[in-house]
This record gives C-alpha cells, sequence and structure tokens, in this order.
C-alpha cells in the first residue's frame, strides 16, 4: 500500500472463498462436453479473474497509487511482444 | 479495523516512487519474473498450438485432483500470508506468528505434494523426455489411448512446474527466516517491512500457479 494511506482491512476470508469456488467452478467446467473453444475461453476468463482477485486484494494492488500500479502492469505489453515475436519466429 | 500504514520508519526511500526501497526493489524484481513465466508459458502455448498431437488431454496423464488439492492448499497459504500482515499491522504479534507459521506450513506440504505428483508420474512412465519403455503410460501409448510421442509434452511441463516448485521452494526458505524473526519480535506495526515484501514474492507464485493450473492441467 502507498505509505501514509489508512483503509479498512478487507474481508480476507471473502476472497479466499472466491478463489477457492472459482477453482471448483474451473475443475467443472473443465471437463463438461462443450465445445473446446467454449471451454477454453472460459477457463482463461475464470484464471483471469482469479488472478485479478489475488494482486488486487492480497497484493493491494486496488488501494496502491497510481505509479506503483503502473509498476506492476508494465511488464505485461512487454510479456505481449515477447509472445508476438516468438509466433512470428515459429513455422508450423 | 482502520489501521496506519507503515508510518514513517528510518529507511530509505526512492524520491517520486511512493514506496520503500525495498518494496520498490520487489516489484522490480516480480517484473521480471512475470518476464520469466511468461517465457515458459508463451513457449508451451505455442508448441501446444503447433503440435497437439503430442500433448494429452486434462486428466490423461496428469493427475488433476491431487493438483487441484495442491492448488486449493496455494490459495489457503495465499489467505494466511495476507493475514499475518494484516495482523502486524494491528500490532498483534501472535497473529503475525500463527499465520505465518501456517503459511510456512501449507507452503512446504504444496512442494511435498507436488514432490508426490512427480513421483507417481515418473513411476507411470512420464518424464521430460517422453515415455519410459515398458511402463504404464508407455504400454496404455502403444494401444493407441494415449499420444504417441509426448517429449515435447514432457519437457514443457516438468521446465513450467518444476521452476515453480523451486519459487515454492524459496519462498519458504525466505518465509522461515521472516517467522524466525517475527518470533523475536522484530516486527512492530510501524515497522513490518519483511512481511510486507515476503508476502509480494508470495502471493505472485500464487498467482503463477493459478494460470498454470489453468493452461497446464485444465485446458
Amino acid at each position: 500500500m502507498a505509505d501514509g494511506q489508512e483503509h479498512a482491512h478487507p474481508n480476507y476470508w471473502g476472497v479466499w472463498a472466491g478463489l477457492a469456488v472459482l477453482t471448483a467452478f474451473e475443475l467443472g467446467v473443465a471437463f463438461l462436453p462443450w465445445s473446446k473453444q467454449a471451454i477454453v475461453l472460459i477457463l482463461i476468463g475464470l484464471a483471469v479473474w482469479k488472478a485479478l482477485l489475488v494482486a488486487l486484494y492480497f497484493m493491494h494492488l486496488r488501494w496502491e497509487g497510481n505509479r506503483m500500479r503502473i509498476f506492476a502492469i508494465a511488464p505485461l505489453p512487454l510479456a505481449v511482444i515477447i509472445v508476438i515475436a516468438v509466433i512470428t519466429e515459429f513455422r508450423w | 479495523m482502520a489501521h496506519p500504514v507503515m508510518m514513517d520508519p528510518p529507511r530509505q526511500r526512492e524520491v517520486g516512487a511512493d514506496v520503500y526501497n525495498e518494496k520498490l526493489g520487489m516489484w522490480i524484481f516480480l517484473g521480471s519474473e512475470v518476464m520469466f513465466f511468461t517465457a515458459l508459458i508463451g513457449s508451451y502455448i505455442i508448441l501446444r498450438v503447433g503440435y497437439p498431437q503430442a500433448f494429452g488431454e486434462p486428466g490423461q496423464i496428469l493427475n488433476v485432483p491431487v493438483t487441484a488439492s495442491n492448488t486449493f492448499l496455494l490459495i489457503c497459504s495465499s489467505v494466511t500470508m495476507v493475514k499475518a500482515f494484516a495482523a502486524i499491522q494491528d500490532g498483534d504479534q501472535r497473529g503475525l506468528r500463527l499465520y505465518l507459521l501456517a503459511t510456512v506450513v501449507i507452503g512446504a506440504a504444496f512442494v511435498g505434494v507436488q514432490a508426490y505428483e512427480y513421483t507417481a508420474l515418473i513411476h507411470e512412465g512420464f518424464i521430460p523426455s517422453g515415455y519410459i519403455e515398458g511402463r504404464h503410460f508407455a504400454e496404455l501409448a502403444a494401444q493407441g489411448e494415449l499420444p504417441a510421442n509426448v517429449g515435447i509434452y514432457g519437457s514443457t511441463f516438468y521446465t513450467m512446474t518444476g521452476f515453480h516448485g523451486f519459487h515454492v521452494s524459496m519462498g519458504v526458505i525466505c518465509m522461515i527466516f521472516v517467522t524466525w524473526k517475527a518470533f523475536k519480535g522484530k516486527y512492530t506495526a510501524a515497522d513490518h517491512r519483511g512481511v510486507e515484501v515476503i508476502g509480494l514474492y508470495w502471493h505472485f507464485v500464487d498467482l503463477v500457479w493459478i494460470i498454470l493450473f489453468t493452461i497446464v492441467y485444465l485446458i
């Protein structure tokens, strides 16, 4: 958290319960007899949701200042670039 | 309960960065870790899309129930870690020690379950270079029930999960050090930098596992 800020403790057990429920949901979806594309899309959505819960509440990014948020998300565009770079090099 | 955050202990602070140096350093380190795991996960995705016949379907080779339980363990360790941080913010030394100890135990359990998973997979004949001749998985592959050649699958699976397991192991070792300091009463409501910094690392490792679990085990 940015120094000097104050806020009440979030409901950490609530976040934990959310993560557990989303994980159970993932397990249910992964083995449904649906199209692979639909399952992949849902699973990635659930994983991003869980990752955001961890980053925002457990890593406290929700209460950080804008500079720290920029620090946190700065590698993401670079991550996209590295994946695109590898794809363009790959020959199927 | 409202609490003051890191009041102003004597420490170095980057001008304009809003945070103390150790925390800034950890975030920069985590940025490099994002790139590291992106290289691994990105390569896996590209290889999987390029050679779908070389990868098993969910549950075919990997033990999803065991790993799902392990995922739940890591989620539990994340909440105990953040509760330790919340405890020391309120000056609760007992809560800090209790939750840190729980985090160490649950983190070590995660590594133990992963070791069990590896042992079982190797026993069944799934290794980084593919199948072991004569073992269960090799026989299933010969019968056409599993992909014939899983060298890419094995190498990417063990590389990604192995590096993650290594990160968790290092986290447990660092956490033991922080817990030892907590038992010596080194952290206070006004200065608990070590707890916050190790917490950031621990939650990041949890976050990476959330992505890995979905991509490697469920898709």
